[in-house]
């Protein structure tokens, strides 16, 4: 059926078998789809790529083949490599700044644990100790105070 | 460089005689035989001509790593090849911004809770990162604080770049990758 042919088979101008490879993941209706895979990886590599791989996941791998092949056209020095390497940029990045923020949270609690930590009351304490011991030491004028 | 007893890796995994001007030769040498083979059961050796043709010469030793790079990720993976790798860090990439998104929104916290015109209404971390969504950018509010003004406004305003570089860049998936 010339009418029925998918996108694969009217690029290469030739019949579409009812057993098509092509057929189920490169409609008609999406020509560009098959167009790109077509002009970087070749129609026939497609094919062959396609069919060491079990049914249930061609469609992944075509769809998967689709985006690499538009990657590199859109970069054609890079492809996909130029989206791993600006990731890999974007998680140092983001790492850095979590580190930096966290520091300073840390660095917030570390202050405010100081600010609560009363000093004057310790030191009160420690001098009330120093007079316990005084006084003992001392019972003369421990006398006056009771 | 290729030349009549030489032939580079390509030319002798085709089988063909190595040109002087051989386009692959420059970057596929005869010691790493590997190299184009991988190239070629992925892209073709002619699409991979095709390529290198389209591009300026001193682009074609980055052009040629990252199609070995894609065949080799293609070869380990041969449903998702990069696209794999891809997924995974954008992944990790949202992870990070998350928890960005709650550390900004901590200190945010804290930093209110040092003002004391605000200690009455301080709000949770919650509220502080519904605010920023609403708002979309948080810098207003790292404006209002004069605490560790400089330092912090930095690090706030270079997260929100992050994340805003992030929202705004192209989202590869339209659909579910794993069915």
């Amino acid at each position: 059926m010339i009418s029925g042919r998918c996108a694969a088979c009217k690029n290469q101008r030739r019949k579409c078998p009812s057993d098509c490879i092509f057929s189920p993941y490169f409609p008609a209706n999406d020509p560009q789809k098959f167009a790109c895979v077509h002009k970087i990886y070749g129609g026939s590599n497609v094919g062959k790529m396609l069919q060491g791989i079990p049914t249930y996941l061609r469609e992944q791998t075509a769809n998967a083949l689709y985006l690499e092949a538009k990657w590199r056209i859109h970069d054609p020095v890079y492809g996909s490599v130029g989206i791993i390497s600006s990731l890999y940029e974007q998680i140092k990045n983001a790492e850095i700044e979590l580190a930096k923020i966290q520091t300073q949270i840390t660095f917030y609690k570390l202050q405010t644990q100081h600010v609560e930590a009363e000093p004057n009351s310790e030191v009160l304490q420690s001098q009330s100790s120093n007079m316990e011991q005084f006084e003992w030491d001392n019972p003369t004028i421990a006398s006056w105070f009771n | 460089m290729g030349s009549g007893n030489s032939p580079c890796a390509s030319c002798k995994l085709l089988r063909r005689r190595c040109a002087k001007d051989c386009i692959f030769a420059p970057y596929f040498p005869s010691d790493d035989p590997q190299k184009f083979a991988i190239v070629h059961k992925v892209f073709g050796a002619s699409n991979v001509s095709k390529m290198l043709q389209e591009l300026p010469i001193h682009q074609r030793a980055d052009a040629v790593s990252s199609l070995v790079y894609e065949a080799n990720a293609r070869v380990r993976d041969p449903v998702y090849g990069c696209v794999g790798a891809i997924s995974y860090l954008q992944n990790q990439v949202s992870e990070l911004q998350m928890q960005l998104a709650v550390a900004q929104a901590e200190i945010l916290c804290i930093q209110m809770q040092h003002e004391p015109s605000v200690a009455a209404a301080i709000p949770n971390p919650q509220q502080i990162m519904e605010f920023q969504e609403q708002n979309n950018n948080n810098n207003e509010l790292t404006h209002h604080h004069h605490h560790h003004h400089q330092y912090l406004n930095f690090a706030a305003a270079s997260s929100s770049n992050v994340i805003h570089d992030s929202l705004s860049r192209e989202t590869f998936f339209g659909h579910d990758m794993v069915s």
